[in-house]
């Protein structure tokens, strides 16, 4: 295997997202759980300007900027606030038990690389291996939504579900184009703070956090 | 014309001793009154010829393939009867295993009563024999007739102590699992024979199946060895059967019948299905790597010695058939070289269960004789009592918990050198699969160790925790001298495996037509090499060399450096001054961390004591949940169906004749 | 390569990893008692203990069987011969083909083993208790550590570590991302097999929480200084395999005598970091309780899993 040193070094990119994502599967404070997360955006950025280095295509430079101001820097400081705010410090024990959690992660993973097998063999990108690396982040991160009881961390499970497709959208595409992109940061951006103020009310309302309290809100 | 003065065929040999030893359980049956000589004379006797047997498998494994039709059997449809390398493989590992076992049983059953003594001599040398005939038999119907009488001998031998209900009832499940699986062989017969009616292993052969005729009839066979070997979810006669019958027997069970099951396996798979597919390996595979985890868990949270012993052999039949799926998948990939050493590795390793696991059955079984006791949680300092039964004990543990040196290492070994070769594989949902098999292999390996720590360190170490009348014995000589022969074997197999991977290179070249690689076999002796020499090698007795000279200095420069002395105190214990023999831990609680781990795979019922009671018990059960999930509800639809039949049976004669009437008028419309 | 230099380079490195593993955990201590503002005692520490221990009357308890006895010089023999398997300096090591990563991983598990047999022998509830858990900490880390080797191994095609460390130190520079998954689960294992925290804590004897140091209470004098020792000894393995497989650059090649200079000082330098930031680890986490280290274990188990599968599906 002797892949040119970009290429390597997004592969190595795609292996640390990857990481990071069980990373944030296994880790039960929110406070950590943030700081993996602008820590994958940080990866995100690093793949986006290798990308863009590589391909020489400027818009990426772009959206790399965007990524860090706003998944490294914005982002991880308004949860950081969120949670000195509403005082929640800890996760409460999660659905499954974490080496089920993974187990059940490492189903996914392998899932997921059989489903990006085939697609990939058709690009020409420079990393084309990475398809799968990202349809497995995007399934890691739905996972952790799954499993967690606090809003919070699945707020976040949703960001960096949002991190695979952009990871994605970059290593295996190029890039979507800039109006597409700088809608999605709006959206996530708008849709952070939105949780927010969702958040002050359910706490209000139930006087915690815990999802598990939502589970009233039906019919009978 | 030359006469021929040359030695026997192999297969006459075979045949021979098989009769030696039915003739010897016979000549048991006429000697009832004098169990001396049954015990002194037929049992040493049995002993030999096992071991004869043992050199003509070896013998016969490097030699073509003899073939005889027996004069026996019915008119038109003769014995045949056939010794290839894998027949002598297996057969040397009967051989050997029941050399040590009847060395054992020539002290153990002394002081039994003696019709059973004779009767036992009877099973016990007709279970050798059939075993014997199964590993020979070249057609359908005389493999199903030995099968059959193996299995039956067996269940005689597991009811022993029939007045035990207990026993009478692993009995029974016994037999009900056994015929599930003889079902499965003899259906799989069934579709290999095409409709040609030649039941011959030959004509077998040149079937040539279409590819779903060939699927259903591997499915059979891997459905009735499978049985008979323990695999999940079959495995539940395995830890009611083999602690019932007596250790000895316990050992030939575990150590040898699980084997032949691998054997029927082999050969009908390899031999006369042919054409492997990787389908069929990835299936073993995962069944595999789940009935040793499985295996592995409930032995840790087993606290009858033979129990989990049996539980232990369950697993050790999962890491074959690891092997065995490996090596399917390798051939059916068009690996062949990695397939061969895939086979080599599972059957190295079933030689090696049978050693240790022999050798440990027969040590749980001096252990009862000379002190009655079977449960962990009430034994206990052994090692001052039985000093040379807890040295041979430990070889076995060691062996069985694969560490280096012993024979447990080697085979473990190549299983992951196999699953290494995955990189070869072009299926990319079977390369992320085969290191996950791996992992599960190392995660087995592992817990192995933990369990048998628990044994040893239970039984054999700490202080008593149950005051005996008198103390234990050391085992007698003939008892110790079968354990000796097989820790030998444990030991000779652990150092010097390329000898064995040669015999094992010759089984494969005749079974699938290809072997190890030139490099791996022109590596010598001394080095055991599974594909090439930058990419694994190994060198036990280097190893043991390296481990005793490092041991040897450290010990010679202490001993000379240091100046202070040795005095004996009591234990110190942190400076706790209440210390009662029952503040170690017991088998239960040593298995405590692996129930909470692994909690959703046990179905454990616990009795808590109350704060406030006065004489408070924590009692606690695990089961297997396999009997809730799986037998209970179809023994429950068995009892269902038979009652609507017993419906029938209305006691009437006249009904009865009606019954009759309806059928004939029935078939007469059917059939015109 | 020269068999008689390769035999005096075996030897040389043997008695290197012997004499520096104490300094290795003086080190690592003092750093840990430097992050904490203490002044701390010192990185020779380890020697004047080990001294003392030597210099003492031995007691031993009454039932205790030759196999108490016995085990610590099994123990430390383990040990050393697992320093004389790594190639810690060059890789001409003669006796290195005699045993692959397996192996390595075999002769800790059979130390592992005794050590647990010995802490029983005695038939304390404490020996026993740290029996126990030792066991329970090592059927989770043995794999995780074969895993983890087992990724290198695939990268080299091959299971030697001569093999493996010509590979990745003396190949072109390739980036291997399954690398990533395994050195985090290393250092997991390592951390948990050296009794280290977050698992277990080498300066407690709070009865509660130990492990491996229950397993030795009843260990005196020379058997303990030997058991000592052998944990130095592991610690120091275990550091060495590290650096063998993720940061292989400047170990010297085979009977490359020039190179090791060099590869003296690589050494030095990595070791140096490796028990600072051993120490750093230890400093910024707290002990787990007993029953979230396999949750821990777990973690490193899958992640060196996930690491094989990664290389399997972006490497190949």
């Amino acid at each position: 295997m002797n892949l040119p040193l970009h290429a390597q070094i997004i592969n190595l990119c795609a292996a640390l997202l990857l990481l990071l994502a069980f990373a944030m599967l296994t880790q039960r404070r929110i406070r950590s759980l943030i700081n993996l997360f602008s820590a994958q955006g940080l990866v995100l950025v690093i793949s986006t300007l290798t990308v863009a280095y590589a391909t020489h295509q400027t818009h990426l430079y772009y959206s790399a900027l965007l990524t860090l101001v706003l998944k490294v820097m914005l982002l991880p400081w308004i949860m950081h606030r969120l949670i000195r705010k509403l005082n929640v410090r800890w996760d409460v024990e999660s659905v499954l038990n974490i080496p089920a959690t993974l187990l059940i992660g490492i189903v996914l993973v392998i899932f997921a690389f059989n489903l990006a097998a085939p697609i990939s063999q058709f690009s020409d990108t420079i990393a084309k291996s990475t398809l799968g690396i990202a349809t497995a982040c995007i399934f890691l991160a739905f996972l952790m939504m799954i499993t967690r009881r606090k809003a919070i961390s699945q707020v976040i499970g949703f960001l960096a579900m949002e991190n695979g497709l952009f990871f994605a959208a970059t290593s295996a595409t190029y890039g979507m184009p800039m109006v597409v992109e700088l809608g999605i940061a709006l959206d996530v951006l708008v849709g952070t703070l939105i949780f927010g103020v969702f958040f002050f009310h359910i706490r209000e309302k139930f006087e915690s956090l815990d999802i598990h309290h939502l589970e009233k809100l039906k019919e009978r | 014309m030359m006469m021929d003065v040359s030695l026997p065929q192999p297969v006459e040999t075979v045949v021979t001793l098989a009769v030696v030893w039915i003739g010897l359980g016979v000549a048991g049956l006429a000697f009832v009154r004098a169990p001396r000589f049954i015990t002194h004379f037929i049992f040493p006797c049995g002993a030999l010829v096992a071991l004869l047997l043992a050199i003509t498998g070896l013998g016969a494994i490097g030699a073509p393939p003899s073939v005889a039709i027996l004069p026996a059997g019915l008119p038109d449809l003769p014995f045949h009867v056939r010794v290839d390398a894998l027949s002598g493989f297996f057969l040397m590992l009967l051989g050997g295993v029941a050399f040590g076992t009847s060395l054992f049983s020539t002290g153990y059953f002394r002081g039994m009563a003696p019709a059973a003594l004779a009767l036992l001599s009877l099973q016990y040398h007709v279970f050798l024999a059939s075993m014997t005939v199964v590993l020979i038999a070249d057609d359908a119907y005389l493999f199903m007739v030995a099968w059959e009488a193996m299995a039956l001998a067996s269940y005689f031998l597991v009811t022993t102590e029939h007045h035990e209900e207990q026993n009478r009832k692993a009995g029974f499940i016994y037999l009900v699992v056994a015929h599930i699986g003889a079902l499965g062989i003899l259906l799989c017969f069934g579709v290999l024979q095409g409709g040609r009616g030649d039941y011959t292993f030959d004509a077998l052969r040149q079937a040539g199946l279409g590819d779903n005729w060939a699927s259903l009839a591997f499915l059979l066979a891997f459905l009735g060895f499978g049985a008979k070997a323990g695999m999940l979810p079959l495995h539940v006669w395995l830890p009611e059967a083999h602690p019932a019958a007596p250790s000895p027997v316990s050992a030939l069970m575990s150590g040898v019948m699980l084997k032949t099951a691998i054997y029927g396996l082999v050969r009908v798979v390899y031999d006369l299905i042919g054409n492997i597919r990787w389908e069929w390996g990835l299936l073993v595979l995962l069944v595999g790597s789940a009935t040793a985890l499985f295996g592995i868990l409930f032995a840790l949270a087993e606290n009858d010695l033979k129990r989990l012993l049996a539980y232990s052999s369950v697993e050790n039949i999962g890491i074959v058939l690891t092997g065995i799926g490996l090596s399917m998948v390798f051939i059916g990939s068009g690996q062949p070289v990695a397939g061969a050493l895939g086979l080599i590795a599972a059957l190295y390793h079933a030689l090696n269960h049978a050693v240790y696991k022999g050798l440990l059955f027969l040590g749980a079984g001096a252990i009862l004789k000379s002190t009655t006791l079977w449960n962990l949680n009430q034994m206990g300092g052994l090692i001052r009592y039985m000093p040379k039964t807890a040295v041979v004990f430990l070889v076995g543990v060691l062996a069985i918990s694969a560490l280096p040196p012993l024979n447990g290492f080697v085979s473990e070994w190549l299983t992951f050198q196999v699953s290494l070769q995955a990189s070869q594989l072009s299926s990319s949902v079977v390369r992320s699969l085969v290191p996950i098999a791996a992992a599960l292999l190392a995660l087995t390996g592992a817990l192995t160790g933990m369990c048998f720590v628990k044994v040893y360190g239970i039984a054999f170490l700490g202080q008593p925790r149950l005051s005996l009348a008198e103390a234990p014995r050391e085992a007698g000589g003939w008892e110790l001298a079968g354990m000796v022969w097989l820790t030998i074997g444990c030991v000779l197999l652990g150092i010097f495996p390329v000898f064995v991977i040669g015999e094992l290179n010759a089984v494969c070249l005749s079974l699938i037509g290809s072997g190890l690689s030139a490099e791996a076999l022109a590596s010598g002796w001394l080095w055991l090499v599974p594909t090439a020499g930058t990419q694994a090698s190994y060198s036990p007795l280097i190893f043991l060399l390296a481990i005793m000279v490092v041991f040897g200095v450290t010990f010679l420069g202490v001993r000379r450096l240091y100046r202070g002395r040795l005095r004996r105190a009591a234990p110190w214990d942190c400076g706790f001054p209440e210390q009662t023999l029952r503040m170690q831990d017991s088998a239960d609680a040593f298995g405590q961390p692996i129930r909470q781990i692994f909690a959703p795979l046990y179905r454990i019922r616990r009795q808590v004591p109350r704060p406030d009671d006065a004489a408070p018990v924590f009692r606690q059960t695990v089961e297997d949940w396999h009997w809730y999930v799986l037998y209970r509800p179809i023994a429950r639809l068995t009892t269902y169906l038979s009652d609507q039949v017993g419906k029938l049976q209305q006691g009437r004669i006249s009904v009865y004749l009606l019954y009759s009437f309806v059928t004939l008028i029935a078939l007469l419309v059917f059939v015109k | 390569m020269n068999v008689a230099s390769g035999i005096v380079f075996q030897i040389l490195q043997s008695v290197l990893v012997l004499l520096i593993a104490p300094l290795m955990v003086g080190w690592v201590n003092q750093c840990r008692a430097w992050l904490q503002n203490k002044s701390g005692p010192g990185i020779w520490q380890p020697y004047k203990v080990l001294n003392k221990l030597f210099h003492k009357d031995a007691v031993l308890a009454h039932n205790a069987s030759p196999l108490f006895w016995a085990t610590p010089y099994i123990l430390f023999g383990s040990m050393w011969l697992a320093g004389g398997i790594v190639p810690v300096l060059a890789t001409s090591l003669p006796f290195a083909p005699a045993a692959d990563v397996i192996a390595l991983v075999g002769l800790f598990a059979f130390a592992r083993v005794f050590i647990a047999l010995a802490g029983m022998d005695v038939g304390t509830s404490f020996g026993t208790l740290g029996a126990r858990r030792e066991m329970m900490i090592g059927f989770l880390a043995e794999p995780a550590m074969l895993m983890t080797l087992f990724t290198a191994s695939l990268i080299s095609q091959s299971t030697s570590l001569v093999t493996i460390v010509e590979t990745l130190g003396h190949g072109d520079l390739v980036i291997y991302p399954s690398m990533a998954f395994a050195a985090a689960g290393f250092v997991m294992v390592l951390l948990a097999e050296n009794g280290r925290i977050p698992i277990d804590n080498p300066s407690t004897h709070l009865e509660l929480t130990m492990i491996h140091e229950a397993m030795i209470l009843e260990y005196s004098a020379r058997h303990l200084a030997l058991v000592e020792w052998a944990a130095s000894l592991k610690l120091t393995a275990y550091v060495t395999i590290g650096i063998a497989i993720f940061v292989p650059w400047g170990i010297a090649q085979a009977g490359d005598w020039a190179g090791i200079p060099v590869a003296l000082a690589a050494l030095a330098l990595k070791l140096t970091i490796a028990g600072a930031g051993l120490a750093l680890l230890e400093a910024l986490s707290a002990k787990m309780r007993i029953f979230r280290a396999p949750e821990f274990l777990g973690t490193a188990f899958m992640l060196a899993t996930l690491g094989m599968l990664v290389h399997f599906l972006l490497e190949t």
